[in-house]
C-alpha cells in the first residue's frame, strides 16, 4: 500500500532522514520505533506532504505521490493524525470533527462517521460542545484521532500517540488503534514507547540519527536483545 | 459651554465618531485577517482601499452606475486585486523571514501608490454625489444620509464577513488555516485557496471602505490610503491583532476618540491622538484589548 524509498529529508542544514526505505503492506500495522530526534516524524510529515524530500521516492496505492501537496494526500486517503496538541483547541469538539471531514461532501455519511467515532471514543461525545483547548491531553490525542477518522482514511499516520499519556490511557489508545485496523484501515505507527507498538504491530523499523538501523517483524524485534537493551529497558 | 449644550456636543461627537470608526473597522479587519493566517502586516492594505474608490469613481463617472453596483464592482476589483498582489508578492516570500515580507509589503504600498499616481495625475478628483446629501435634524443633533449609509453598509459588510467566518465551511477552514496550518494541511485543506480568499475578502472590504469614503468626504487621492491605513492598523493593534471583533472595536475607538478631539479640542490633535493610543496600547497591553497573552511557540 506504501512504499517509501531512499529518502533523503532535510530540515535547512541538518539531515534528518538518511536514506530510509520501508514499505506497509494493506490492512498491516507497521511501527516506527526509535528515540528523539531518530527522524520518526520527519518521516511522516515527508509522507504527508507537508515537507519535500530532497531524494527517494513515496509510492502510495501505486501512485509517485513525492511531489503531490499536502491536500491532494489527504482526498486520496493517506491521512496523518499529528500530536494531539494540534488539536484545533480554539474550536469546539465539533468543529473538529467537522474539519476532519473537510474533504467530504456526503452529508449523511458525515453524520454517521461522527456517530461512530462518537462510539469509540464516548468521552468526546460527552464533551462534543466544548473548546478543544480545555480538553484533557488524553481526550485531546482522542480528538485527533476522531478528526482524522473522519476523512475515511484508507492508510492512516500516527505520530506518538502515546505523548505525554498516563499509561491506563496509553492502553486505551492503542486498544482503539487495534480496532481501527481490524476494521480495516492500515496504520503506520510512529511510537517512543516502543513495547506497546510492538505489542500491536506486524512489522516494525528501527531508526536511529535518521537510518533504519534495524527491521523485521515485531515478534522478531521483541525478541531482538539489541532491541531489548536499547529501547525495552531489558 | 453649559451642560445641555455639552451633552449635545457629545452625542453629536459620538454620531461623527460611529460612522468614521465604522470606515476604520472595515479596513482594519482586512490588517487582521491577513495578519491572522499569514503573520504578514499588510502595508499596502491602505492602498488596496484607494484603489477601491478610483474603481468605485469610475464605475459612477465613467459608467454612470449607482451606488449599489458601483459598490459591489469596487469590492469584487479590489479583491481581485488583493489576490494577485498575494500570488505575485507574498507567496514566494512564504518562507522567508518576516521582516523580508515586511519591507516587500512596503514596496507593493509604494507601487500601488505611484502607479495610480502615473494613471490618475496626483490630483485629487471629486466623487461624484450619487445620494444628493440631506440632512436630518432632531433633538439638536445633525446627522446627514451618507452617515447612516456608511454606518450601515459597514455593519452589514461586518456581520456578513462574520456569519462566513463562523457559520460556513470556507471560513472554519480559515480559521482553522490561521490557528494552526500544518494541522489544516492534514485536514485536506488547501491552504493557498484559504489565503487567497482571505485577501479576497479583506481587500474587499477596504474597497468598500473606500467608496464611503469618496461619497462622504467628496474627494480621492492616489495617496489617500496612508493615513487611515496607518490609522486602521492602529485599530487592529489595539483590539488585538488577528481578532475580528477586536478589529471592529479598535475601530470603533479611534473614530470615536478622534471625533471627540476634533469637536472638544482642535482637529489638528486628532491624528496626534490616534498614534498616542497606539502608544498606550503598547505599553500597557501591547497584545490588544481582546488579546489575550500568549508566549510565542518555539
Amino acid at each position: 500500500m506504501l512504499q517509501v524509498k531512499n529518502l533523503d529529508v532535510f530540515y535547512g542544514a541538518i539531515h534528518a532522514v538518511k536514506d530510509i526505505s520501508l514499505e506497509v503492506g494493506d490492512g498491516e500495522i507497521v511501527t516506527l520505533i526509535g528515540s528523539n530526534g531518530a527522524g520518526k516524524s520527519t518521516t511522516l510529515h515527508t509522507i504527508s506532504g507537508l515537507i519535500k524530500p530532497k531524494n527517494g521516492k513515496i509510492i502510495y496505492d501505486g501512485t509517485d505521490i513525492t511531489e503531490t501537496s499536502a491536500h491532494k494526500i489527504v482526498e486520496m486517503g493517506l491521512v496523518q493524525v499529528p500530536e494531539g496538541r494540534h488539536a484545533f483547541s480554539n474550536m469546539s469538539v465539533l468543529e473538529n470533527l467537522d474539519l476532519g471531514a473537510y474533504t467530504r461532501k456526503d452529508k449523511d455519511g458525515i453524520e454517521k462517521d461522527k456517530e461512530d467515532v462518537f462510539k469509540k471514543f464516548p468521552r468526546l461525545y460527552e464533551r462534543r460542545n466544548q473548546i478543544a483547548g480545555t480538553l484533557s491531553g488524553g481526550e485531546q490525542q482522542m480528538l485527533v484521532m476522531g478528526r482524522a477518522l473522519m476523512s475515511k482514511p484508507k492508510l492512516l499516520l500516527l505520530d506518538e500517540p502515546s505523548m505525554g499519556l498516563a499509561p491506563l490511557l496509553v492502553k486505551e489508545i492503542f486498544n482503539i488503534i487495534k480496532e481501527i485496523n481490524d476494521q480495516g484501515t492500515t496504520i503506520l505507527l510512529v511510537e517512543q514507547n516502543a513495547n506497546m507498538a510492538l505489542s500491536i504491530a506486524d512489522k516494525a523499523y528501527v531508526l536511529e540519527t535518521g537510518r533504519v538501523v534495524l527491521n523485521g517483524t515485531a515478534a522478531e524485534l521483541a525478541a531482538s536483545e539489541a532491541v531489548q537493551k536499547a529501547y525495552l529497558g531489558g | 459651554m453649559n451642560m445641555g449644550s455639552f451633552t449635545q456636543q457629545f452625542l453629536q461627537q459620538i454620531i461623527n465618531g460611529l460612522s468614521l470608526g465604522s470606515i476604520y473597522s472595515l479596513i482594519a479587519l482586512g490588517y487582521t485577517m491577513i495578519y491572522g493566517i499569514i503573520k504578514l502586516i499588510n502595508f499596502a492594505h491602505g492602498d488596496i482601499y484607494m484603489l477601491g474608490a478610483f474603481i468605485g469613481f469610475v464605475a459612477t463617472t465613467k459608467f454612470q452606475m449607482s451606488f449599489l453596483p458601483a459598490l459591489i464592482l469596487a469590492m469584487v476589483g479590489a479583491g481581485l486585486a488583493g489576490i494577485i498582489i498575494e500570488r505575485i508578492a507574498y507567496r514566494p516570500m512564504r518562507n522567508a523571514p518576516r521582516i523580508a515580507v515586511l519591507i516587500t509589503a512596503i514596496g507593493v504600498s509604494f507601487f500601488l501608490e505611484y502607479t495610480m499616481i502615473l494613471i490618475a495625475t496626483p490630483q485629487p478628483r471629486t466623487f461624484p454625489a450619487v445620494f444628493s446629501p440631506t440632512v436630518y435634524h432632531f433633538a439638536g443633533l445633525v446627522v446627514n444620509n451618507q452617515q447612516i449609509l456608511i454606518l450601515v453598509s459597514a455593519l452589514l459588510l461586518m456581520a456578513g464577513l462574520t456569519y462566513i467566518v463562523n457559520h460556513t465551511k470556507a471560513g472554519q477552514a480559515m480559521r482553522a488555516v490561521s490557528f494552526d496550518p500544518d494541522a489544516a494541511r492534514l485536514m485536506g485543506i488547501n491552504i493557498d485557496r484559504i489565503i487567497s480568499m482571505t485577501f479576497a475578502l479583506g481587500s474587499a472590504l477596504a474597497a468598500a471602505a473606500g467608496v464611503l469614503v469618496g461619497i462622504y468626504y467628496n474627494s480621492i487621492d492616489p495617496l489617500m490610503g496612508t493615513m487611515p491605513g496607518l490609522k486602521a492598523f492602529i485599530a487592529a493593534v489595539v483590539g488585538g491583532i488577528g481578532i475580528l471583533p477586536g478589529a471592529m472595536m479598535g475601530g470603533l475607538i479611534m473614530g470615536l476618540v478622534e471625533a471627540m478631539v476634533s469637536g472638544f479640542f482642535s482637529s489638528t490633535f486628532r491624528d496626534a491622538a490616534a498614534f498616542a493610543i497606539l502608544i498606550i496600547i503598547l505599553l500597557y497591553k501591547p497584545s490588544g484589548l481582546l488579546g489575550k497573552n500568549v508566549k510565542e511557540k518555539v
